[in-house]
């Protein structure tokens, strides 16, 4: 039987320079589940993301202590870190549409990984776009420029590129914070299809999403993990912990 | 609460000493402004009608392409021309991939430590070394110490080392400009460093680039002390109209020494021939600079964030 925990964190702490922004997080991520992760600015949900893909060594300053591993492999001993970053989606909260056409946008990974058969191509472009709720829209326009578009299509632009090379793990880092609710609602709906498919963690400001999507969830305050359980007990009158019960409904502080 | 609506709205839009001297000093600055832009259109305004209308005797055709004659009192200047076009092509040759490869280095792979540091601040004190200290680098580094001797080369390396710190510094600019997210994306899924460069941060900012490499044209046209002492010559003998009639081991004449020595060297040059070689100087350089800013704006309109 393979390991349950898709990717598992072991006394991770990250510093930028002086500041300390994890403290010694250990965390499991199960396979083919949401791993919600909530907590408040600055404590350190997007750092940790970062250290996942390894593009936090890119930032000038950050030094990473700890170990993560995907699949049992430590992944800072991967050499090959475009395959690496290759299995992992990312979606930031701002909207970035590359300065390329909207085709060009999502084929972007597929083409830096060296695939050209135009209809390979094509297949993928419409396959994620319809994903990310932005098929419809679009798909008379796919010449158009990407960032041309208003954000909230751009955020769904950035879904899509995501879920262009296939990855494995797909973290969301408050995906939602330019799309409109119904939108959300749709992509919301893809995420738990795609659970089938991938591990999906999902950063959320929104304490409701992680309880509608959330099969766990992860309490982070100040680079510490407060608690980590079922999404139903997390959100339970007794979670258990007294900063988890008070963030959850939004007393904190 | 209905009846303090109209009240706020109206205290709102009444003008008050305040508001006043505000939307006064919004016109001064404009008008003062707007001054200044224009103003700096009239000394070049002034300077090339002047100089066209001393030059206009001599301002031919034939005077372009012919070679000089009698001792330099007549004829026309296209040994200085073509001499010209050789040096500045080929020290850009040399200073664009060298500038260019340079500040990719230093805007996307260098880590921000000591050395950058020490780097950058070299570049910056280059970019400000008097045009002469280049040209006596170039005579003990080209001329003397590599055996180049006095030639087009050794003259374009000299004047590829005064261009290259602007280069570099229009190309690191040129890439900061690109926002920082299109790069982290496209890490994101998996392209190298060098893939985001070539598809998504070059072409962004190849208009930036292009921009400092035509300036430093101008300038490698327009300086005499660089090549004076490395590649410079007082008369060559070419024929009439030859586009290739330097050996790059030979040295050549060039517009701007041309310039320098039929003014203050040799007597008797008739005064339009003066002006006429200023002129084809300033319009080999202004060519360049329209050159510029048409592509400026071009790429500007292409601009796609």
């Amino acid at each position: 039987m393979v390991n349950e925990n898709r990717v598992e964190i072991r006394n991770l702490t990250v510093r930028y320079g002086k500041t300390i922004s994890l403290h010694d997080v250990s965390l499991d991520i199960p396979r083919n589940k949401i791993f919600a992760i909530i907590g408040p600015a600055n404590s350190g949900k997007t750092t940790l993301l970062k250290s996942i893909n390894r593009t936090l060594e890119l930032e000038s300053g950050s030094s990473v202590q700890g170990n993560i591993t995907i699949d049992g492999r430590e992944i800072h001993e991967i050499w090959n870190v475009y395959e690496l970053r290759r299995r992992i989606g990312m979606v930031f909260p701002l909207p970035v549409g590359l300065p390329l056409s909207v085709y060009d946008n999502v084929a972007y990974a597929p083409r830096m990984a060296g695939e050209r058969r135009r209809k390979v191509l094509d297949e993928i472009v419409e396959r994620c776009l319809r994903q990310a709720a932005l098929w419809d829209e679009v798909k008379d326009r796919l010449k158009n420029l990407g960032t041309m578009l208003s954000g909230g299509q751009q955020q769904r632009l950035t879904i899509a590129r995501a879920l262009s090379h296939s990855p494995e793990i797909l973290c969301l880092d408050e995906f939602s914070i330019a799309i409109d609710p119904v939108t959300t609602m749709r992509i919301e709906d893809v995420l738990v299809q795609l659970k089938e498919e991938m591990t999906i963690i999902l950063v959320t400001n929104l304490v409701q999403q992680a309880r509608r999507l959330g099969d766990m969830t992860c309490f982070i305050n100040k680079g510490r993990v407060v608690q980590v359980d079922t999404t139903e007990v997390m959100f339970s009158d007794n979670p258990g912990n007294q900063l988890t019960y008070d963030y959850v409904r939004g007393v904190f502080g | 609460m209905n009846n303090h609506q109209p009240e706020i709205s109206s205290a709102l839009f009444t003008a008050t000493v305040f508001t006043r001297k505000k939307q006064r000093m919004q016109r001064i600055v404009g008008i003062v402004f707007g001054i200044m832009a224009v103003a700096i259109l009239i000394p070049l305004f002034v300077l090339v009608t002047y100089l066209i209308i001393r030059a206009w005797p001599s301002l031919t055709w034939d005077f372009l392409t012919d070679v000089p004659k009698n001792g330099m009192r007549g004829g026309g200047i296209w040994p200085a021309l073509v001499g010209t076009i050789y040096t500045v092509t080929f020290s850009l040759l040399i200073a664009v991939p060298i500038g260019v490869m340079a500040g990719i280095y230093l805007n996307e792979y260098a880590k921000d430590s000591w050395f950058t540091r020490i780097v950058n601040m070299a570049v910056v004190n280059l970019a400000g070394v008097p045009s002469i200290v280049h040209a006596l680098f170039g005579v003990g580094a080209f001329v003397l110490f590599a055996g180049m001797g006095k030639s087009i080369i050794s003259a374009s390396f000299t004047l590829a080392i005064m261009t290259l710190p602007v280069i570099i510094v229009s190309t690191t600019e040129a890439l900061a400009s690109v926002p920082r997210p299109f790069r982290t994306a496209c890490w994101n899924v998996g392209a190298s460093k060098w893939q985001t460069i070539r598809t998504i941060v070059l072409p962004n900012s190849i208009s930036g680039i292009l921009t400092g490499v035509i300036l430093q044209v101008c300038r490698a046209a327009g300086e005499t002390a660089p090549i004076m002492f490395t590649g410079a010559v007082f008369f060559k003998y070419v024929q009439r109209g030859d586009f290739f009639p330097y050996h790059l081991n030979e040295q050549c004449m060039a517009l701007s020494y041309h310039l320098h020595t039929i003014s203050t060297q040799v007597p008797g040059v008739p005064e339009p021939m003066l002006y006429a070689t200023a002129v084809v100087l300033l319009g080999f350089v202004l060519i360049f600079n329209s050159f510029a800013i048409v592509l400026r704006v071009y790429m500007r309109n292409r601009k796609k964030w």
